[in-house]
């Protein structure tokens, strides 16, 4: 890819984020409460988000930058294998329609903030909340890097090189989310998902007329990854059960991260969640055509350094720089949303589960919300100087491990709205039998999710998150049967 | 009675578990539809199915909270 300054590209980038920028600041007032900064406020908006400020806020949050980015990235380097991405985003709604408004009406009448808030209120554990807590935000660090790499890919596109504009980006974004919490990222997300929309219906009208049709795409494709030796735009046999367990597997974690959890204890009601479970599927549909970029970039031959530069490439190569400028704006602004809420996610869980549980258990509201604007503070410094002082296969990696672990706390948050029957101490060694298995596993694998089993002929490949959460799950069993015979025979 | 209809109208929800984990009736080249191979366009239908499927169980369930 060409590193020429792009000017008229970047001047409409420029002119985009600098309203996002205004905007961000001027949040702090939208919607404001007469009360005094407190943490239900800075970091859930006062829960008074209903369905369409809801609707962008999760969209916005849920579907990042990096998934722009990867999605076609992986689709355009292995082929159908890729496209997990979209039955992943498709049964997830089902689970959160049943499940996240019994969640927010647990969380709205005991003024819970974060899920292992709902877990201690639950079991009055605290070894159970920390459990959690501490899965949380290490499994959010990562992901905040990496729509970092989003964004610096971007960068890189419109040839702005080096690491300047990178830092200054994440700056202002700390800075106004410190100012204005989770109402930023609700009022940028709208900007962030018109031009997205905008950008991707553009990009799959346009582009496949200019290359012949979807059918020649997908000819282009099969050809490529025939020519290559490795891919298909079909699935190999072989393959049916990891595509299955990784859809199935990222849609039972996808909300047990904080920051779709923070949309979700961010609306103002049960209904608000029930409407956005039938209303969000349309950003899957988005998602389901932008992966088929991935194709568009092998029917427009290009040659690329690496996956992750085929959507920013493709822009570049077929439309002109104004509109490429515009496309990159969409993804840059669309990293701001996700790294915020992601930020003030960790920074709720920090703040309650870590300064309230045992610093300061006095700590007031105010004061709460005075610990989590710090936190998110340090949250975005660390992840920028993870990205600009290690290599980024770390935080890659790190993300990885992080969707397995983060699955791990599906027992806890699931057994806490939904039956008092087991013990806190069985699902904590749950989440340590599954979190040990788990890693230990794709460690061995050679940081690959997906492990191979054989017993005798039998043999199959299945994502290790869902193998691990299986593990867990038999664990909590095990020590909950074991439990119930010994006070049996104590009797 | 009337909520046992509606635990069993829920059961729907299960349905695009069903049609999109079930990999091996789907993975293949035809019917093609406007280019797409049937591997895709099935499972973007899916995304429609899914909603209509959500909007029945909201209709027949409770939803005043």
């Amino acid at each position: 890819m060409t590193t020429e300054p792009d000017y008229v590209a970047i001047g409409v980038f420029t002119a985009l984020f600098a309203l996002v920028t205004v905007m961000g600041f001027l949040a702090a007032r939208w919607k404001q409460s007469s009360e005094p900064t407190n943490l239900d406020e800075w970091g859930l908006g006062g829960r008074r988000f209903g369905t369409w400020i809801t609707w962008f806020l999760v969209g916005g949050d849920f579907y990042t930058a990096y998934t722009i980015i990867a999605v076609p990235a992986l689709v355009y380097a292995v082929g159908a294998y890729g496209f997990f991405a979209l039955p992943y985003t498709i049964i997830v709604y089902p689970f959160v329609f049943a499940v996240m408004p019994v969640l927010w009406r647990n969380a709205k009448a005991h003024g819970h903030i974060t899920a292992p808030d709902v877990v201690y209120g639950h079991f009055g554990s605290r070894a159970l909340e920390l459990a959690v807590a501490i899965t949380a935000v290490i499994a959010t660090m990562p992901y905040i890097a990496l729509q970092l790499v989003g964004m610096a890919t971007v960068f890189a596109a419109l040839g702005l090189n080096g690491e300047i504009p990178l830092i200054i980006a994440f700056l202002i974004l700390a800075v106004y989310t410190y100012s204005s919490g989770i109402r930023a990222p609700a009022l940028i997300a709208f900007v962030k998902d018109i031009l997205i929309y905008v950008a991707v219906i553009a990009a799959v009208a346009v582009i496949p007329s200019k290359l012949g049709g979807y059918g020649a795409v997908f000819d282009a494709a099969a050809q490529a990854f025939k020519d290559k030796g490795s891919g298909s735009i079909l699935l190999d046999p072989a393959q049916f059960m990891p595509y299955a367990s990784l859809a199935l597997g990222s849609a039972m974690a996808a909300f047990m991260y904080p920051h779709t959890l923070t949309g979700i204890f961010a609306s103002k009601s049960a209904n608000t969640i029930r409407k956005n479970a039938m209303l969000l599927p349309a950003y899957t549909l988005l998602l389901g055509l932008l992966a088929l970029l991935g194709y568009m970039g092998h029917a427009a031959h290009l040659k690329l350094a690496s996956n992750n530069d085929v959507v920013p490439a493709l822009f570049k190569a077929l439309f002109p720089s104004w509109f490429a400028g515009f496309a990159f704006a969409a993804i840059g602004i669309g990293a701001l949303v996700p790294a915020a809420v992601m930020s003030i996610g960790a920074a709720n869980v920090f703040t309650r589960n870590f300064w309230k549980a045992y610093v300061n258990p006095a700590v007031s509201p105010q004061g709460e919300a005075r610990v989590a604007k710090i936190a998110s503070l340090v949250v975005k410094v660390g992840a920028l100087l993870a990205i600009l002082y290690l290599p980024t296969t770390f935080a890659l990696d790190l993300q990885l491990l992080g969707g397995m672990w983060i699955l791990q706390t599906f027992p806890a948050l699931m057994f806490s709205l939904f039956t008092s029957r087991v013990a806190a101490r069985c699902l904590l060694i749950g989440w340590i039998a599954g979190m040990v298995s788990g890693t230990w596993l794709i460690w061995s694998d050679g940081l690959k999710p997906i492990h191979h089993y054989a017993w005798g002929s039998f043999s199959v490949s299945l994502y290790t998150g869902l193998v691990a959460l299986i593990i867990n799950l038999l664990a909590v069993a095990i020590v909950h049967a074991v439990g119930s015979l010994t006070s049996k025979a104590n009797h | 009675m009337a909520r046992d209809r509606a635990r069993l109208i829920s059961l729907l929800l299960l349905l695009p578990y069903l049609g999109l984990l079930w990999v091996s009736s789907y993975n293949k080249a035809e019917p093609a539809l406007w280019g797409f191979p049937f591997f895709y366009w099935y499972q973007l239908l899916w995304v429609p199915i899914t909603v209509i499927l959500l909007w029945i169980v909201y209709g027949k369930s409770r939803h005043d909270d």
